[in-house]
């Protein structure tokens, strides 16, 4: 995203969710230096659904975790509204993530010793205002496999409930990477259903990073990534239903 | 150096807390060994040497007077090599600024020279010169109690009359190794000492001219005592004979003897313990290290390493964590082994010793570590050797959690999901977390078990002298007298009581069973020394018959209402057939009473004391002391408060030690155990805690998901752990049991305080390190990756 862009958006006065202001990371990889952000400039606007795209080591995991709350960048500052999270310490992160951060993840990274509603359970424990479980589970299609356990599910159910556990909080961020990663098709296609169902019936604002050009088609903007940088900020006037995707 | 060597040495290098944590158990058992094994072998071989160097003599007997012509048909007896004869006597020494009397063994040695056998090791000074009646050497533990020197004076009560001696010489004997004075259960340096004196001195004072009251013989190698004492004793008997004892019952070298026992005892049981904890873990960090391995081993057998390679990698690895701890054992073990050998060497004087421990002590206690951390890890290396490439490089499928009472009950309508996590880790691997519950009981085991030695001890301190016994002062006679000395003993200044006691050798027979003991004369309405039993009941004791110790009863194989043939060793000798009346049970030796009156009857004799109980005021203490001192015929005293003062001492010095080290080891092992746990509980779930951890908890939460669960196996061990302490106490106890004592299952409520705190202690250090990782969990790290 340009410079001109943001100001464009902040001339609409509506405040943006997320907002980068010369964000750069470098990592300590060894005796390497690894700089995995340059400089990037970012709005991210309420209900907005971003893809992001790019080869391996340009930077999109490192953005995203950055926007989570996980990880802190070397200069630069990132608001979320008029929080500014560069600035916060590990407890505030805490906070942010469990208050208002949903997190899907290639490899679910459900707890194997809880049934999916239990699953839900954890995060609707610690939430302030969180729906049902089942409400959630509902949301993303697994009412009836509520009781099962991570070992009874197939990959696209896991991943499923990962949303629900994502979402039951509701959330106003929920960061998706490579969602669909480790699943088939027909089974990614599900699991995208779910995130666009959930995120436009929530407002959520929703990152998603993906190696998969044809899911681009699914969000509202699609921004590329390269050597660190945003390299192209393309608004996609028309949006596809996850069905209609094919690769 | 091959890849596969480096890959061992960083993944060495990177479990470096639990390589030392397996090392530490590892090395605790190891010491533990060395130490024992080393402290044995010294002290068998410091023994040993000591007894030959100064010819211990093998054969001991004492009669009331002998003709010296006697010992030439002593020395006929088949099997004997050295004949000694000697006078021994027991008087009351007079020392400057020491308020009560001392008691002095008096021995006599040959006028000018060594005796042949039981010689004296001088340690300064020099022997009595021919013909000098006031010289003597004394023992030098007596000497350092009072801080003699040679030229000081002491003054001694000889057969009534008192006699300034002059020491001339300072001397250790293998005979008194263990110098314990009459009646006392430990060696008082202050109070008893050996006083070795020129033989014709004492013939003479004691009216033994041409004559001996003592006899020690050597025998000729491979020569059974047994068949000398047989012939022995019917040499003796016309002259008082008491019966002949072999090495193996002279008190000295008994006590000696029965340490080394102990010893023995501590160095099987107690590192099978701790070598059976360390193999546990080795097996359980192996086993579940290896479940992490999983890819890189389907890696190395796809880039085509074989088998038994791979299978080596991890037998090396198993090697190397126990070769450190054997490394650390080792150390630990030696310094520990010199420092309690030179502890033992002290508490027995011996005049040298030899530390020199064999290479046999490490190489058992290496190969025994080894032997059993391999084979508690051979499951978990064999399941990485016959991993299939392709099945090893997948990931292993979720554990397969299910439902379960405990965790899904109405209960768990209550309990928030980390909660249900953790009890359902516990409840999903059983075997594991039984391993993890008996690791850690075991640690409390042996806390409980090093501690309950003193409540034991104290115990038996407690009934044998504070509640058996009132009196202050027991007084001991050269020779059994008349009730008139009662009212001797009633006019001393201060007494308030006294009371008499007859003590007279004798052989029990019942069948083919014998013992030769000593029958005690008690008087029923004894108030200050009456019998007492284990659990503290005064006995009550028949007016006709023998109230046997159940131990006796036991040896003599005979119950309530049998009859026991009880031959008198002493004055008429006569052989009485007598009933057993009663049965007790008793700690300490095994004794045989009988009513002072009846005893007196049944012996037909006008001497009727040769023991006086006394209860005295502490006021007059100076003046009753001054008093005895010139009564005749005393020959020695027993103070109890003394003894009860030695005898905690004693065991403040060694027992004290003793437990410490096992406590320290024992909280290493908790330590080990339960870090290691936790550890491998980290390096599994590290992926669902961070998974947590991105979800929005905090750190806290999270220590709750791993340390809660650690936490409820500690509570559980706790309460086995005191139940197999009570047994490991138990096996110990029944282990020791010997002729002289048995130590009771005594466990006080703050023993299993202690253990149970200690335990806390070092598991609530095991969490804090543990505590430390959870903050540098890796968050990013969970988004990408597999494993």
């Amino acid at each position: 995203m340009t410079a001109g862009s943001v100001e464009a958006m902040a001339a609409e006065n509506e405040l943006p969710t997320f907002r980068a202001v010369d964000l750069t990371k470098i990592y300590q990889a060894g005796e390497v230096e690894v700089v995995a952000l340059r400089g990037v400039e970012l709005a991210l606007m309420p209900s907005e659904l971003v893809v992001l795209l790019g080869p391996s080591g340009s930077g999109k995991s490192t953005l995203l975790n950055i926007l989570g709350g996980l990880d802190t960048a070397t200069s630069g500052q990132v608001f979320f509204r008029d929080m500014e999270l560069t600035d916060a310490d590990q407890r505030r992160l805490t906070r942010y993530r469990r208050d208002h951060v949903g997190f899907v993840f290639q490899f679910y990274n459900l707890v194997p010793s809880l049934t999916a509603r239990e699953n839900v359970a954890l995060v609707t424990e610690i939430a302030r205002a969180p729906m049902a479980e089942t409400e959630a589970l509902d949301l993303v299609g697994l009412s009836d496999r509520m009781d099962h356990f991570p070992a009874q599910l197939s990959g696209g159910e896991q991943q499923r409930v990962a949303i629900a556990r994502a979402i039951a909080k509701r959330p106003e961020v929920l960061l998706c990477d490579e969602p669909t990663g480790a699943l088939d098709n027909e089974t990614g296609v599900v699991v995208l259903e779910a995130i666009e169902r959930v995120s436009r019936e929530l407002g959520t604002t929703t990152a998603l990073i993906t190696h998969n050009v044809v899911i681009a088609d699914m969000a509202d903007r699609v921004l590329s990534m390269g050597g660190g940088r945003i390299v192209e900020d393309r608004p996609n006037p028309t949006r596809r239903a996850p069905r209609e995707l094919a690769w | 150096m091959r890849p596969l060597n480096k890959k061992l040495l960083r993944d060495l290098w990177r479990l470096r807390g639990q390589v030392l944590a397996i090392a530490m158990v590892v090395a605790s058992g190891v010491a533990v060994l060395v130490m024992s094994l080393t402290v044995l072998e010294a002290l068998s071989a410091t023994a040993s040497a000591y007894y030959d160097r100064y010819r211990f003599a093998d054969v001991f007997a004492g009669v009331k007077r002998a003709p010296d012509r006697l010992a030439g048909r002593i020395a006929a007896i088949e099997g004997v090599q050295t004949v000694e004869t000697r006078i021994v006597q027991v008087a009351l020494l007079d020392i400057d600024g020491f308020e009560e009397p001392a008691v002095g063994q008096l021995v006599s040695i040959p006028e000018g020279r060594q005796p042949h056998l039981n010689q004296l090791a001088l340690r300064s000074g020099r022997l009595v010169e021919p013909g000098r009646s006031d010289e003597i050497v004394i023992s030098e533990p007596f000497a350092t109690a009072h801080g003699f020197e040679v030229g000081d004076h002491i003054d001694a009560v000889i057969n009534a009359a008192k006699r300034p001696l002059e020491i001339v010489g300072i001397a250790l004997s293998p005979e008194f190794v263990y110098a314990i004075g009459p009646g006392s259960l430990m060696p008082d340096d202050k109070r008893f000492g050996i006083i070795w004196m020129g033989h014709d001195a004492l013939a003479a004072a004691y009216d033994l001219d041409g004559a001996f009251n003592d006899v020690t013989l050597s025998l000729l190698p491979h020569t059974e005592p047994e068949a000398v004492i047989d012939r022995l004793d019917p040499l003796l008997e016309p002259y008082g004979g008491t019966g002949a004892i072999a090495r193996a019952d002279q008190i000295s070298n008994w006590f000696v003897n029965s340490e080394l026992d102990q010893l023995r005892t501590m160095a099987t049981i107690l590192p099978t313990i701790f070598i059976a904890v360390a193999a546990f873990l080795t097996n359980m960090v192996l086993g579940r290290l290896i479940a992490t391995e999983r890819a890189e081993i389907g890696l190395f057998k796809a880039f085509g390493y074989s088998d038994v390679e791979i299978g080596w990698l991890y037998v090396k690895m198993v090697m190397a964590m126990t070769m450190v701890g054997i490394a650390l054992g080792w150390a630990a073990g030696a310094w520990l082994g010199r420092f309690n050998t030179q502890l033992y060497a002290e508490f027995y004087h011996f005049p040298f010793l030899l530390y020199r421990p064999s290479p046999a002590a490490f190489v058992i206690g290496a190969l025994v570590s080894l032997a059993a951390a391999l084979a508690g890890t051979l499951g978990a290396v064999r399941g990485a050797a016959t991993l299939p490439p392709a099945e090893a490089m997948r990931p292993p499928a979720p554990p397969v959690y299910r439902r379960s009472r405990l965790a899904d009950g109405r209960l768990a309508f209550w309990l928030d999901q980390p909660t249900r996590i953790i009890l359902r880790q516990i409840i999903r691997w059983p075997m594991r977390s039984a391993l993890t519950v008996t690791g850690i009981a075991l640690s409390v085991a042996v806390l409980i078990m090093a501690n309950q030695w003193l409540d034991a001890i104290n115990h038996m301190i407690r009934v044998y002298y504070e509640d058996a016994q009132h009196q202050d002062v027991t007084i001991g006679l050269v020779e059994a007298r008349s009730e008139t000395v009662l009212r001797d003993v009633e006019h001393l200044p201060g007494t308030f009581a006294a009371e008499p006691m007859r003590i007279v050798g004798a052989r029990f027979r019942a069948g083919r069973e014998t013992h030769r003991g000593a029958l005690y004369g008690v008087p029923r309405d004894a108030t200050l020394a009456p019998v007492y039993d284990a659990a503290g009941e005064v006995v009550d004791l028949p007016e006709s018959g023998l109230a046997l110790s159940e131990k006796l009863a036991e040896k003599l194989k005979v119950s309530l209402g049998d009859m026991v043939q009880v031959e008198i060793l002493e004055g008429r000798r006569p052989v009485l057939d007598l009933p057993v009346a009663r049965l007790f049970d008793t700690y300490i030796g095994m004794p045989a009473y009988m009513d002072l009156d009846s005893f007196n009857r049944l012996l037909r004799e006008p001497y009727a004391v040769d023991y006086v109980h006394v209860l005295a005021d502490e006021q007059a203490r100076p003046a009753f002391f001054a008093e005895l001192r010139e009564l005749p015929g005393v020959a020695s005293l027993m103070i109890r408060q003394a003894a009860i003062d030695m005898m905690h001492a004693t065991i403040g010095e060694n027992m004290l030690i003793f437990i410490s080290f096992f406590s320290i080891f024992a909280a290493l092992l908790t330590l080990g155990v339960v870090y290691s746990s936790a550890r491998i509980a980290l390096s599994e779930s590290g992926r669902e805690l961070a998974t947590l951890r991105v979800l929005g908890f905090s750190r806290w939460e999270i220590s709750y998901v791993l340390l809660g669960q650690l936490g409820i196996l500690v509570v559980l061990a706790l309460p086995l752990g005191c139940l197999l302490g009570w047994g490991l106490a138990w096996l110990i106890i029944s282990s020791f049991e010997t002729e002289l004592y048995r130590v009771p299952l005594v466990i006080e409520r703050a023993t299993f305080g202690k253990a149970v705190l200690i335990t806390l202690l070092s598991a609530l250090l095991s969490a804090a390190l543990i505590r430390r990782r959870l903050d540098r969990l890796d968050l990013i790290a969970v988004l990408k990756t597999r494993e």
